[in-house]
Formats: structure tokens, C-alpha cells, sequence
């Protein structure tokens, strides 16, 4: 193991949350509070409550899942996108690191980050609702292993990325429809039947649930489901990765 | 001396098909200051590449100081450094966070008093709270010479260091470069100036269209390939070349003194005796006698001229 290189790339890479803090850790504060006063406030007022939760309480674990997962997904295909973008990977090439050293470098740096900003974000919720966390292991088990999960899976994006047009693709055009119609803003409870039916295909759906069971005890779906499904997603991103490289997948060709 | 680099057999083909590495061999002595020459495209830059790891290649092999860079890739590129030929750096981060970041890839220590030793000597040091993009071209090579000595390397890759940087950097840049040699770093370097393999190269190495064409020391190889100019100086001036010396194709220069004869060293008969005769026979007086040996830079141009006959009739 070339410890010193895996430290170099994780400390590089947080290096460049250090360098832009404001803009790390103020948008997701801004962003968190413009929810509750859009959502908490205006839409809470008649929704006033959700299973005996405060809609503004409610929310709170699917404004943290939304911005995890788009967090973890930009921070970590980003991060290795930059280089082969610049041409700086050669240097990550010619150095004495194994494939597996660069990954967990840079997905660990992106995990963190998005880590650091699901505390912001609770931190900030507990300023404007009464928050109370039921099953904190649990929470921090679905938190931890989400912002791994994604954050392979943007390493991914990443890899297969050869401009920004497919950097972006993804995110936006799957992950952040997949998370606003999950049941982040709303219990799938409240859907037409027919439509609660479609939301059970929507695998975000079980990891916004089962973060939000850690918090109230209250979920579209049971904990175990939950449990499995966020497993399952990181086996599947972990095989998908061992795959692409054992078939000659370079970080760069 | 025993030898730190051996390649052997090397092809590489590029994804569009195009074969830039034609069963390439070439052995490096420890210690040497090699200069590869070639014109643009011959493959200086994706031997390089393939040989510090940054390039994978089909078949053949490639050991350094007898490790397999395949196999024992670990131990042979911690071995290794490369100067790329294109500038690319990060923007915003400090020369000295970059040049430290690269130490800690290759899996060493942190070790500030050395960095700081490097950059120094790079004329570095009063800069490196600065931003990478805030740099000038010749700046950001001198960052990538440091960056690639950050490790201590025992093998260095220079490509095309002298490419567009002013005559302070190539001077500071040899000053390094002598140094290094003196420590025992073996130094690879690639350029289409003949100047510079002239100048500082132990031995020279001709590349084209992905092959070697020929390795030699610097001086057997003006020896043995270069033509040599003879230049007669006469104690008279004359209006014209004898016509008696019609056969020797000679020059003369516009103060009508000097007469030049080009001959080739290696041909059986060079010549002079019968040219010296036949000026004596005409009774014309010598005031002086010089040879020159011509530049690398012809017999550079004859090779890789030739290769590419071959190539064509091939
Ligand atoms: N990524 C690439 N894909 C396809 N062909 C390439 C690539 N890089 C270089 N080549 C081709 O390979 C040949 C050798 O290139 P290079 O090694 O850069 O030459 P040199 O450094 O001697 O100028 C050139 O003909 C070049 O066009
Ligand atoms: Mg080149």
C-alpha cells in the first residue's frame, strides 16, 4: 500500500473543498433555508403535518438525501474528471499507485466532503425545526454509506466522462428527478394509488424512507428494505468498478 | 557500466490503429545523459510516456534497474522521473503544495528542507506561495522539473525540456542537469535540437517512425558518420578555381583565398593527397590548412532521410 500517495490524493482533494469553504459549506446552508421558508413555510402551513410530524420535521431527511446524493455524484466525478481534463493525470499514471489506491483516494474525499455537508445541513434544520433523531447509529450507517455509494458511483461518471455535457447528464437528468419524486418533500402516502405503485420502483424512494425511519420511526417502506437497497447499491457500484477496470478500463486511455 | 533501463521489443498501437512504437529496442547505461533525437512524430514523447507508465503498450518489455514495469510497477516508477512536454498544471493551487503533493504520490515522506533545497535551486523558492496559473510558460516548466525531482528519482525524463523557455531557464536547467549526473541520475532527454544533444549528451539515439534507428556515443558518432570540411587558405587570392581541380567540387568564399573541400571520413579515399598534389602541381602557395567536423545536425538529417527511403521501398 502507498500510503503516502493515498493521503496526497486525499488531502489534495480536500484541499479544493478548503480552497472554495464558502462556497462548500454557505450553499448548502442557503439552499437548506430557502426550503424551509419555500417549502416549511408556505406549502407546511396547509400540509401542517405528516403522520404526526411537523411537515417542516418531515422534510428534513429528504432535503439532507437530495443533497448528498447530487453532492457526492458532482464532488467525486468531478474530481477525477478535472484531472483528465487538464492533462494533470499523467502524473497520477506515472506515480506508484494501484488503481484501487486512486479510487479510494478520491472517492474517500468526496465522501467525506459530502459527509461535512449532511452535518451542515442538519445543523442548519435544527436552527429552523425541532429536530430529534431516534436511531442515530442507523442515521449515520444510511448517511455514511450513501455518500460512499455515490460517490463511487460519481467516480464512475467520472471515468466514462469525456466532456461536460456527460458529466452533467446523469445527475440532472436521472438522479434529481429520481430524488424529488422519491418521497423526499412528501410521503408517497398522499400519492393516488396508481402512482404509490410507480414511486415503489424508484430505488431512491427506499433510501430517503429509511433515513427518514432513523429519524421519526415513520417510512414508506420497511428498514430492512432500506437497509438491503443502500447495500445493494454499493455492491452494485463496487462490481461495477472492479468489472470496468479487470476489462482494461483506464482512468485515462 | 551496467545498464538501468532495457527495452526490448517494444510495439504500441493507439486506439485509431496507428503504430507508433515498431518493436522498439534501446538500452540506457546507469549514470549517462541520453539524448533521443528525432523529428515531430516519431514517437519520443509515446516512448517516454510508455515507459514511465502513463502510456500501456502491446507487447515487448520494459525493466528498470531490473524491475518489470508491468509486474514490479511499484518498485521500477518510484524510480522514475518525467517531465512531460506540454505544460499542463492545476491552476489554483501553490507551487509548494503542488511539488510536495507530487513527493507524497510517489510514496515518500514529506521532506520540507529538501523541496525547498529544489526549489531554490529552480529559482522557485521567492515564488512558491503563488498560484500555479498565475505563471509564466517558463515558470510552469521550471515547476514541472520539480515536481519530477520531488522523489529523488533515480531515472529522469526530460521531453523536450528546452521547447519555447528563455536562455535562463536552459542554463539553470543544464546547471541541474550536470548536477544530477554527478549524483548518478541517469538522464533521458528528447529534443529536435541538435544543439542540445551536442552540447550536453553523453550519448545520442536517432528515432523515427517508431524505431531506432541508431544509438551511439556523441563523438564516435560525428566521428564515424560526419563528412569533414577541409579549408585551404591560399598566400595569393585567385579569379577562379583552377580548372585542373574541376573533379573536388571546391568552394571559395568571396574574399577569393580560401578554398573549401568536403570529404567524407569514412570513404576508402578520402581525396586529399591527390587534391594537395594537384595544388602543389599548379605551383599555388599555402598559407594555412583547417579541418571541421560538420554538426549532428547533417548527419540527422542524412538518417532519418534514409529511414525513410527504406520505409518507402519497403
Ligand atoms: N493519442 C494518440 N492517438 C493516436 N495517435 C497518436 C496519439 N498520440 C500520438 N500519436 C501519433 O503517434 C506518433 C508519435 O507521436 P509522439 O510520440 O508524440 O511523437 P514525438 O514526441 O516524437 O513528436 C505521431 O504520428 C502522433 O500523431
Ligand atoms: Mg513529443
Amino acid at each position: 500500500m502507498n500510503w503516502h500517495g493515498l493521503k496526497a490524493i486525499y488531502l489534495h482533494e480536500m484541499d479544493r473543498m478548503r480552497r472554495t469553504l464558502f462556497q462548500s459549506l454557505v450553499s448548502p446552508f442557503i439552499s437548506t433555508s430557502l426550503y424551509f421558508v419555500v417549502f416549511g413555510s408556505a406549502i407546511g402551513s396547509r400540509i401542517t403535518e405528516i403522520e404526526g410530524i411537523s411537515y417542516g420535521s418531515f422534510i428534513v431527511p429528504g432535503m439532507i438525501m437530495l443533497t448528498v446524493l447530487t453532492q457526492s455524484i458532482s464532488n467525486a466525478s468531478f474530481g477525477i474528471f478535472f484531472p483528465k481534463f487538464t492533462n494533470t493525470v499523467y502524473e497520477l499514471l506515472a506515480a506508484p499507485l494501484s488503481t484501487f489506491e486512486i479510487i479510494l483516494g478520491f472517492v474517500g474525499a468526496a465522501a467525506t466532503k459530502s459527509l461535512i455537508i449532511g452535518t451542515v445541513i442538519i445543523l442548519t434544520a435544527g436552527i429552523f425545526v425541532d429536530l430529534h433523531i431516534e436511531h442515530p447509529f442507523i442515521m449515520m450507517f444510511f448517511l455514511v454509506l450513501t455518500c460512499v455509494t455515490f460517490s463511487l458511483f460519481g467516480f464512475l461518471i467520472g471515468i466514462w466522462a469525456d466532456n461536460f455535457e456527460k458529466l452533467q447528464v446523469i445527475p440532472i437528468l436521472v438522479i434529481t428527478p429520481l430524488v424529488f419524486l422519491g418521497g423526499s418533500f412528501y410521503s408517497i402516502n398522499m400519492l393516488p394509488e396508481f402512482w404509490q405503485k410507480i414511486s415503489l420502483l424508484n430505488p431512491v424512494l427506499y433510501l430517503v424512507s429509511g433515513f427518514r425511519w432513523s429519524f421519526y420511526e415513520i417510512a414508506d417502506v420497511s428498514i430492512l428494505t432500506s437497509l438491503i437497497t443502500i447495500l445493494f447499491f454499493l455492491s452494485a457500484c463496487v462490481l461495477t468498478i472492479i468489472y470496468a477496470f479487470s476489462k482494461g478500463y483506464k482512468i485515462k486511455n | 557500466m551496467s545498464e538501468i533501463l532495457k527495452i526490448s521489443n517494444v510495439s504500441k498501437v493507439y486506439n485509431n490503429k496507428f503504430q507508433a512504437l515498431n518493436k522498439l529496442s534501446l538500452k540506457i547505461k546507469k549514470g549517462e545523459i541520453f539524448a533521443l533525437l528525432g523529428p515531430n512524430g516519431a514517437g519520443k514523447s509515446t516512448l517516454i510516456n510508455t515507459v514511465c507508465g502513463i502510456l500501456n503498450f502491446d507487447e515487448g518489455s520494459i525493466t528498470v534497474d531490473e524491475l518489470d514495469i508491468k509486474t514490479q510497477y511499484r518498485k521500477a516508477r518510484s524510480l522514475i522521473g518525467i517531465v512531460p512536454q506540454e505544460l499542463n498544471l492545476e491552476a489554483f493551487e501553490t507551487i509548494w503544495d503542488n511539488v510536495n503533493y507530487s513527493r507524497g504520490l510517489y510514496g515518500k515522506p514529506p521532506n520540507h528542507s529538501y523541496i525547498e533545497k529544489l526549489l531554490k535551486e529552480l529559482s522557485l523558492w521567492e515564488k512558491k506561495d503563488n498560484k500555479l496559473r498565475e505563471l509564466s510558460g517558463g515558470m510552469k516548466r521550471r515547476v514541472l522539473i520539480a515536481k519530477a525531482l520531488s522523489h529523488e528519482p533515480k531515472v529522469l525524463f526530460l521531453d523536450e525540456p528546452t521547447a519555447s523557455v528563455d536562455v535562463e531557464l536552459r542554463k539553470d536547467m543544464w546547471e541541474v542537469v550536470k548536477r544530477l549526473k554527478q549524483e548518478g541520475v541517469t538522464i533521458i532527454l528528447t529534443t529536435h535540437y541538435i544543439e542540445e544533444a551536442e552540447e550536453i549528451a553523453d550519448r545520442v539515439g536517432i528515432i523515427n517512425n517508431g524505431r531506432i534507428i541508431l544509438v551511439d556515443e556523441k563523438e564516435s558518432l560525428i566521428k564515424k558518420l560526419g563528412q569533414k570540411i577541409l579549408k585551404i587558405e591560399l598566400a595569393e587570392t585567385i579569379d577562379k578555381i583552377p580548372s585542373n581541380l574541376g573533379i573536388f567540387n571546391l568552394e571559395i568564399n568571396s574574399d577569393k583565398n580560401i578554398l573549401t573541400y568536403i570529404y567524407d571520413t569514412k570513404g576508402e579515399n578520402t581525396g586529399i593527397t591527390s587534391l594537395l598534389s594537384e595544388i602543389k602541381a599548379l605551383g599555388m602557395q599555402l598559407k594555412d590548412i583547417s579541418t571541421e567536423q560538420s554538426s549532428l545536425e547533417s548527419i540527422f538529417l542524412n538518417l532519418v532521410k534514409e529511414s525513410e527511403n527504406e520505409l518507402a521501398r519497403s
